[in-house]
């Protein structure tokens, strides 16, 4: 018997690093750098200022005791958890017929319908606020029909879950137009062949297919409702929630440690959605192959008129609620005087100055879209094709999909408390543009990333296994093949950068100074201060800003493909 | 054969993917000029090996030696092979020409002598003419031609080939293989193909390196992976093969009433048969192990049939033969025909 020697413990062979790999090492340790500077220490700062007293000593736990036993803010909590829970309950299953009759059935317009409810995302989600108020308001149109059904007034939760309702339908749509579009028609027709009834087929064939994005698209409706700060700040008059606590305890009252606590409450919903959404995501790949046959409707009489009829509904109520505030803005003095004039415009871009803030909003747009696009593709790249550097690379992707569970109003709260801290070194950035874009940046990084990962996951993996057998170094393949062929992609994320950028209020209200404010946020102080036309006027501006830009964005879009993709047949 | 003939050696290779390990014990010499194809089942680390001489992979332990250089740590850029992916890996929103160029620009060749370059491998590969072309125009052979060419651009002294014909019709596969021979007889470059196709390999290889479960079961030239499987493994995998449960009892081999001689202890053993070696001529009276059978199912293949075949002397046994279409008919056989039939003892292998 040969004796069974233990193997000795040898060091695993480690190859040596090529100087061009060094080279994409260093980039990615940037990247790196930038994102733990501009997210994980601003959201550390958070984290640190709920666990200190005022002089900065270490309490523990004692500031979320004492605001637990504050019976005005548990009140905040509870509605703004019932408001989400609300506004969830109703945009969800309109916003799944909707989707089911764009994606299902034989309906006429699609594109027109699909248009329309889209709409929304060009405009500061505010916008449908200052509309209802027009509708609903003590002055509003239909006061007579709230006040029949026993609703005394709009301000308060009745009109921030109307409003919300409208922000967050676009969202949830897109979600479940995706979720339903993800179907095997070979299952539908297996069922027709065994006899099986409509309802069934919905219900063991549909339902389970779109399950997923039925989660994500709750998870998603209750994170923007709960963490929005434009809707409750317009038209919620006295009726308080988490998101408007925050900007009352930090700005109002300088309460920063309570504030800090808040912000902790408002990452909870967005960090147990960006979880499960994981989860989901990591579920959702397996469930449809590759060789699914997309499902084509075929067209039924009754049917398609009655889904025709839901939609013209749908989109009636979201054309009636941007309608009633481009109406608005132009009317001379409302409701007395309906005359359109360009009196609110004038008011809001020369007296209240606001054309400061756009020229603001713009250089930040084009910041954002401009600087965003170039640091989320090159990280996107640097984790996708390039090896070596795994630690780095593990936290870098962490950093990357964090944003995402970040509401916006956490992230500014951060900002406040790690930038202006007279210590921090970049402390000179607070209160410019340039921290604001960085913000505006970080903010979105996540939808930028994806889509980026998206594009490059879509290329040949051995296109840098053939350039290094070639001896050509990765960034001149990064700049003749992956760049030119992912143009369309990175025109893309510019654009979703832009009009986020231009609409955004909730991460910039906390960073703004005088010098710096943007149009979003201009809007917010004239409605403040009464001047509901003018705000009415610079929202709809906004929302024309960004129809322009998209416009643009898509002949840049048409341009760049025909410059950079005649190679594909 | 001394390692100093070796061009590329690889000596003590294994690879763990954390507990996992995907290719252990791994020796290998490979010659100036040789056509050698790693040859196994899907997960028998064949590619995994190809990829650690690439300097993709990093082996866990282990060295490579190509041309007397120690290349174990090396990076890719600083090894000197060309490679061809199954995807054909070309750059999209290139022409051919900047393709097969895309190595040269990078050593600064002058530009007139790279395009004269580029001319000649895109002929040698058989696509004069498509220099202007985008990858997308090209079918998927010609995409793999011009990935080869884009390969030999800069005369590597190895190429490496990670199941290139594997993504290719039928038709295709077959006429690509043969160039990728003539052309690698051609140029002399030493060539491993990574492929899991045993006929593949057969038909191009001066040597395959069959392997299984990341060990190295045997290498040898076609010829003797055929006639000689070294092991059971190899003999099931390359070809098509009977196997007999038998005993071996005093000296002989026996299996049902059949008596062959055979050497060493008693045990029990596996004989394996290649169906064209049962031998269906058994036509001599001096002939020994003839045996009737009879037939029981028929498969037709076209000019060859796959024959099962059962008989009492083979006990429960059932065998499956090889035979001629003009054979069958010329004896008109049919299922439920019977036949006589010889073992030949020297063709068996028995483990």
């Amino acid at each position: 018997m040969a004796a069974v020697l233990p193997i000795p413990a040898v060091q695993a062979v480690r190859q040596r690093t090529h100087w061009s790999d060094r080279i994409a090492h260093v980039a990615l340790a940037l990247v790196a750098l930038a994102l733990v500077a501009f997210l994980a220490f601003p959201l550390l700062a958070i984290l640190q200022q709920a666990l200190e007293g005022d002089k900065g000593e270490f309490v523990g736990l004692r500031n979320f005791i004492s605001y637990a036993q504050t019976p005005a803010l548990l009140e905040s909590l509870w509605n703004s958890v019932w408001v989400s829970m609300a506004v969830t309950l109703i945009t969800v299953p309109l916003a799944f017929v909707f989707a089911y009759a764009l994606a299902r059935s034989c309906m006429p317009f699609k594109a027109l319908f699909r248009g329309i409810t889209l709409i929304p995302l060009l405009a500061p989600s505010l916008l449908a606020a200052i509309s209802l108020i027009y509708w609903f308001g003590n002055q509003g149109v239909l006061k007579a029909w709230l006040t029949s059904m026993g609703i005394s007034q709009i301000y308060g939760a009745t009109g921030v879950v109307v409003a919300e309702c409208f922000a967050v339908f676009p969202h949830v749509l897109m979600i479940l137009v995706t979720a339903l579009s993800l179907s095997d028609a070979r299952l539908y027709e297996v069922a027709d062949a065994m006899g099986t009834s409509a309802r069934r087929k919905f219900m063991t064939i549909t339902v389970p297919g779109a399950k997923y994005g039925l989660i994500s698209a709750a998870l998603v409706s209750f994170t923007l409702v709960i963490t929005d700060f434009g809707i409750p700040k317009v038209i919620g008059g006295n009726f308080n929630m988490l998101a408007t606590d925050i900007f009352k305890l930090v700005i109002g009252q300088q309460d920063f440690s309570r504030g800090a606590v808040v912000a902790i409450l408002l990452l909870t919903p967005a960090v147990l959605t960006f979880a499960v959404d994981g989860y989901i995501s990591r579920r959702q790949t397996a469930m449809l192959t590759a060789r699914a046959i997309p499902y084509v409707p075929k067209p039924s009489r009754g049917y398609d008129a009655l889904m025709t009829a839901f939609c013209c509904l749908i989109a009636f109520l979201v054309l009636a609620m941007l309608g009633m505030a481009v109406f608005a803005s132009f009317a001379s003095f409302w409701p007395y005087n309906l005359t359109p004039s360009l009196r609110h415009y004038t008011m809001g871009l020369v007296d209240a100055e606001v054309s400061v803030g756009f020229i603001n909003s713009l250089k930040m747009a084009a910041g954002t879209a401009f600087f965003g696009t170039i640091l989320v593709f090159c990280g996107a790249y640097l984790l996708e094709k390039t090896k070596g550097a795994n630690g780095l690379r593990g936290m870098v992707r962490l950093l990357a999909m964090l944003p995402m569970a970040v509401p916006g109003l956490v992230l500014g709260l951060g900002y406040i408390f790690f930038f202006n801290a007279p210590s921090n070194p970049l402390n000179g950035l607070y209160h410019t543009m340039a921290l604001l874009t960085l913000c505006t940046i970080v903010h979105f990084y996540t939808t930028g990333h994806l889509t980026a990962v998206t594009a490059l996951k879509a290329l040949d993996g051995e296109f840098e296994a053939v350039s290094a057998s070639l001896k050509v170094p990765f960034y001149k393949t990064f700049w003749r093949v992956t760049l030119p062929i992912c143009t369309p992609a990175m025109v893309d994320i510019a654009r979703y950068f832009f009009i986020n950028a231009m609409t955004t209020i909730s991460a910039v209200v906390f960073l703004y100074s005088p010098d710096t404010k943007v149009a979003s946020i201009a809007i917010l102080n004239l409605d403040e201060a009464g001047e509901i036309g003018a705000a009415a006027a610079m929202a709809v501006l906004i929302g024309l800003v960004s129809t322009v830009a998209t416009l643009v964005f898509m002949s840049l879009a048409w341009w760049v493909n025909r410059r950079t993709q005649a190679w594909r047949k | 054969m001394t390692s100093s003939d070796l061009f590329l050696d690889l000596r003590n290779i294994r690879k763990d993917f954390g507990s996992f390990t995907a290719l252990r014990d791994i020796h290998l010499g490979i010659r100036k000029g040789e056509f050698v194809c790693f040859l196994g089942p899907s997960g028998c680390g064949k590619t995994t090996l190809l990829r650690i001489i690439a300097g993709l992979d990093v082996q866990t332990q282990g060295e490579v030696h190509q041309a007397g250089r120690d290349i174990s740590t090396l990076p890719p850029a600083q090894r000197d092979y060309g490679i061809v992916f199954q995807s054909y890996a070309l750059f999209p929103n290139l022409t051919v020409a900047d393709n097969v160029a895309y190595g040269l620009v990078n050593r600064k060749v002058p530009k007139a002598e790279a395009a004269q370059r580029v001319t000649e491998l895109v002929k040698l590969v058989g696509l004069p003419g498509s220099e202007g072309k985008y990858p997308a125009q090209l079918s998927g052979g010609q995409q793999q031609r011009i990935a080869l060419a884009r390969a030999l651009a800069t005369s590597p002294s190895l190429l490496l080939l990670d199941e290139p014909l594997s993504a290719l019709d039928a038709l295709e596969r077959v006429r690509l293989r043969q160039e990728i021979r003539a052309l690698q007889q051609n140029l002399g470059v030493t060539t491993i193909m990574v492929t899991h196709d045993q006929e593949e390999a057969m038909a191009v290889a001066d040597r395959i390196v069959v392997m299984n479960h990341g060990v190295i079961e045997q290498v040898g030239t076609p010829h003797e992976i055929y006639r000689e499987p070294a092991s059971p493994f190899v003999a099931d995998f390359v070809g098509n093969v009977n196997i007999l449960p038998a005993q071996v009892r005093n000296g002989h081999l026996c299996v049902g009433d059949l008596r062959l001689p055979c050497e060493g202890a008693d045990r029990d053993a596996c004989i394996y048969l290649r169906p064209e070696d049962v031998l269906a001529r058994a036509d001599a009276a001096t002939d020994a192990h003839v045996f009737e059978a009879t037939i029981e199912k028929i498969e037709f293949l076209g000019a060859f049939c796959h024959v099962h075949v059962v008989s009492p002397a083979l006990a429960a046994h059932k065998l499956m033969v090889f035979l001629s279409l003009n054979f069958l008919s010329e004896k008109s056989l049919v299922v439920g025909s019977s036949l006589p039939l010889r073992l030949a003892p020297e063709r068996m292998r028995v483990f």
